[in-house]
């Protein structure tokens, strides 16, 4: 005789310490430590950072380490602890004129105040698997010290607004909005569009701003700068009333720019993509600035005629948490719906013999 | 000015039965539910009212009130929600003695028609059983409901609030510590 | 009062429970409408019930006794996984029987035994917008909704029609609350679109992912969509459950080898398991 199917709590306890157990590895290898990961994997912290819409390197790198390296899962436990912290309120702007910079190029000038200071990057290294890193504990060759840039660095978009030829952003008194509790609805205002692109999947970033650059949206970006750096958070508690220093962040910021033909209200100009990143994303940055740009077509009279410069396409599936919850959930028990689909083909085959008795025969 | 009465004695669950007292309410239109036991907030509010506010409204949820400067003291204090001069930009809004024109309140829009507003409404009495008949979802024949002072013209300007539906108010009525709630989909006819 | 160290009693905090609480009561003050809310981030994956959880987290007290199903089974490993949550933040008693049940969150299903006045139904809601397989564009269902305008429902039960002879929509179909709002019922099987229909428990829905909720209030007319000369029919396999042997209630079909061989039994084992504890002392007297 048939028994239902039982059991299940006992088997989701056993899965949970198998996984436990693959989580680990081998005992006999040593055990990574947060501090490890948060030191020697900062490019993956810092994804998860961004991803994860909460700043801070200890939890990300713990995340990755309770999920096994699994990123959008680690940014998925921080994003779920995130949202049970309290909210005291928004942070003054960050003033990204002022970064304390590690890196800061542009494409657009040879040379400008600040200089290019080329920082930590990938960039001109040679793809060739370095076989020194797999003998551990070589002490490796510290960086030069080089002289700290000298004098201010301004923004170089701000050199091209005080010349007329990039458009203005219109600054605002309002707090942001804020997309963690207030959900999307459109159209949506340009805070909306960079929170969501800000904490959206690397991966569907870069394949959108690469769509754009290859005839899919009418794209012509220069990298007017990227910097990298810190920048000083302060917040003005209401008791208060003047701002205070809350710390330092690490952010990753591009500009980049666009040509605009004009319209019949705005005279021809620059116009701004812009993305800021936690932590040292670059890619990530580059990716937001052009997705950002694109979706400013509609603002700007361009005809909608891509994905990236769809914003309802683009702002609901950017999001990799949602989208891997959805993606997964189709592993769940479907097989109440399933019965009825079922049935409902065997209704329509039964129906189809019937009309055609010829044709069983 | 004299110290603030306590709100909740326990937060959580006392607003988690507030809630399920009003979603009773707003479920079965007419049946009259208790809430706010216990709290003792200045006078004009009744408890009913105050356990409502203190439940729903916060920072978010602009308030308007009838109620004076003591009771407008002991609400933003326990609930934080902001007090804004107009009862049309309210979303709550909080009547304790001549209630404003429900068409004068916030009635939400055709795509977003939650915007409509809340009013809780103190009133004198509340009894199940008889005077008004009351149909409409949440009722599966006829709930009677009577309601000791409830403002002059109040079931006429009801049913224009019904014939915006989608759009329109919904009223919370508080008495003492108890309450029933009018969504507006319910139909009112005098009894 | 809190369960579990470092968080709220039923795990979202105060401010977020007063949100969704006031999309609820919104919800059903406006039957079938959709209301948007900012749903939260939840330690389960989106599309496993985050929507129901939030709606569930916000409504639960401590006098609750909670039943969570999933295909009908309080046995499958998300509704236990679930449940387990709840426990968890919450302490709530929990059962598997519908009648003991203060509110009972459910994904697919809606039980066999009729709900009562003093229960409440909580679905767990994939894709709250019944128009998104014929108008993706939120921005533009939201005015279809305001319109009243569910011209392409009709004509997509109407192509069924004309090809296949009746509607083929066998699950997630399409209700009309009230005579206004088209809603869809979730994902359960067409079969249980008559039990929404003037039932006495109040039904609240909510979608996590989608960051959308709304609700029926008991006693409220829904009604599945259909034509006067193609009336809707709800689909079951035409078996007796080779348990407890049903013939009116839903059924799973389980394949028993690879012969072909199969048997049918009630998806929903609760009221499977009653009904042949109930025929078991007759059989043994026998």
């Amino acid at each position: 005789m048939y028994v239902a199917v039982k059991g299940g709590e006992r088997a989701i306890s056993a899965a949970h310490a198998w996984l436990e157990e693959t989580r680990r590895g081998d005992p006999a290898v040593p055990e990574l430590s947060v501090a490890q990961i948060e030191q020697q994997m900062p490019l993956a912290v810092d994804r998860v950072m961004a991803e994860g819409s909460c700043h801070d390197r200890f939890l990300a790198a713990l995340a990755i380490k309770q999920a096994k390296g699994d990123l959008i899962e680690a940014a998925f436990l921080l994003r779920a602890y995130r949202t049970t912290l309290p909210r005291f309120g928004a942070s003054e702007p960050l003033d990204t004129a002022r970064m304390r910079l590690r890196r800061r190029i542009s494409a657009t000038y040879k040379d400008l105040p600040g200089g290019q200071v080329l920082g930590p990057t990938f960039d001109y290294t040679h793809r060739l698997l370095d076989f020194a890193l797999a003998a551990e504990g070589e002490p490796r060759a510290s960086a030069p010290e080089g002289s700290a840039p000298v004098g201010e660095a301004p923004r170089v978009t701000e050199l091209l607004t005080r010349e007329g030829l990039m458009q203005r952003e219109q600054a605002g008194d309002a707090e942001p909005g804020d997309l963690t509790r207030q959900p999307l609805s459109f159209p949506a205002a340009r805070d909306a569009r960079l929170q969501n692109l800000a904490r959206g999947d690397e991966g569907f970033l870069l394949a959108l701003g690469y769509s754009t650059q290859r005839g899919y949206g009418n794209a012509h970006p220069f990298v007017g700068e990227i910097r990298l750096g810190h920048v000083t958070v302060e917040f003005t508690p209401p008791e208060l009333g003047f701002p205070v220093e809350l710390g330092e962040i690490g952010i990753t910021e591009c500009q980049m720019v666009n040509q605009f033909k004009g319209s019949r209200t705005e005279p021809a100009q620059f116009t701004r993509g812009y993305g800021l990143v936690f932590g040292h994303g670059e890619r990530r940055a580059m990716a937001m600035a052009l997705v950002d740009r694109a979706l400013r077509a509609q603002e700007l009279g361009e005809d909608i005629t891509a994905p990236a410069q769809d914003a309802e396409f683009v702002l609901y599936h950017s999001d990799n948490i949602e989208a891997t919850g959805f993606v997964e959930h189709l592993k769940l028990p479907h097989y109440v719906d399933f019965q009825s689909e079922l049935e409902n083909l065997r209704t329509i085959r039964r129906a189809a013999e019937a009309a055609l008795p010829e044709a069983a025969e | 000015m004299t110290a603030l009465t306590a709100g909740f004695a326990d937060p959580v669950l006392d607003a988690q039965a507030t809630f399920r007292a009003v979603l009773e309410a707003m479920s079965r239109p007419g049946r009259v539910q208790r809430a706010g036991a216990g709290l003792r907030p200045p006078g004009p509010l009744n408890a009913a009212a105050a356990a409502v506010l203190l439940s729903l409204a916060d920072a978010d949820t602009p308030l308007w009130l009838d109620a004076g400067a003591e009771a407008e003291a002991w609400l933003r204090f326990h609930c934080g929600a902001p007090v804004v001069a107009a009862a049309g930009a309210a979303a709550f809004v909080l009547a304790t003695r001549a209630a404003p024109a429900l068409a004068s309140l916030a009635q939400g829009s055709e795509e977003e028609p939650q915007q409509g507003a809340t009013l809780v409404l103190q009133v004198a009495g509340l009894e199940e059983g008889a005077g008004w008949r009351l149909t409409g979802p949440g009722i599966a024949h006829e709930h009677r409901l009577r309601v000791a002072g409830a403002p002059p013209g109040f079931v006429a300007a009801w049913a224009a609030n019904r014939a915006a539906f989608p759009c329109g108010v919904d009223v919370v009525l508080c008495a003492g510590e108890h309450l029933a709630a009018l969504p507006r989909t319910v139909a009112i006819a005098e009894g | 009062m809190s369960t579990m160290e470092g968080y709220n009693f039923a795990y979202l905090d105060e401010a977020t429970k007063r949100m969704i609480r006031r999309a609820i009561l919104k919800a059903v003050a406006i039957p079938g409408h959709q209301i948007p809310f900012g749903a939260r981030e939840m330690p389960l994956p989106y599309g496993w019930g985050t929507g129901g959880i939030q709606v569930t987290a916000s409504i639960l007290g401590p006098q609750d006794t909670l039943k969570v199903i999933d295909q009908g089974s309080d046995d499958t490993t998300n509704a236990i996984s679930i449940r387990r949550f709840f426990r968890r933040v919450a302490g709530v008693a929990t059962t598997e029987h519908t009648a003991e049940a203060s509110i009972i969150q459910t994904r697919h299903r809606i039980p066999e035994r009729p709900l009562r006045e003093d229960q409440i139904i909580v679905y767990q809601v994939p894709q709250p917008e019944p128009l998104f397989r014929l108008e993706p564009r939120r921005a533009e269902t939201k005015r279809l909704h305001a319109l009243a305008d569910y011209g392409l429902m009709h004509v997509r039960l109407y192509e069924d029609i004309a090809r296949l002879g009746h509607i083929a929509k066998a699950y997630d179909y399409p209700v009309m609350v009230n005579g206004r709002y088209l809603m869809s019922p979730s994902p359960i099987p067409a079969f249980d679109n008559p039990k929404m229909d003037r039932m006495p428990a109040l039904q609240l829905f909510g979608a996590g992912r989608e960051k959308r909720i709304y609700a029926i209030p008991p006693y409220t007319e829904v009604r599945s969509l259909d034509f006067e000369d193609h009336p809707f029919r709800p689909i079951r396999a035409p078996h007796a459950c080779a348990l407890c042997r049903s013939t009116d209630t839903y059924l799973d079909e389980v394949i028993t080898d690879d012969a072909g061989g199969r048997i049918f039994v009630c998806s929903d084992t609760d009221f499977c398991a009653e009904r042949q504890a109930a025929a078991a002392p007759k059989e043994a007297a026998e």
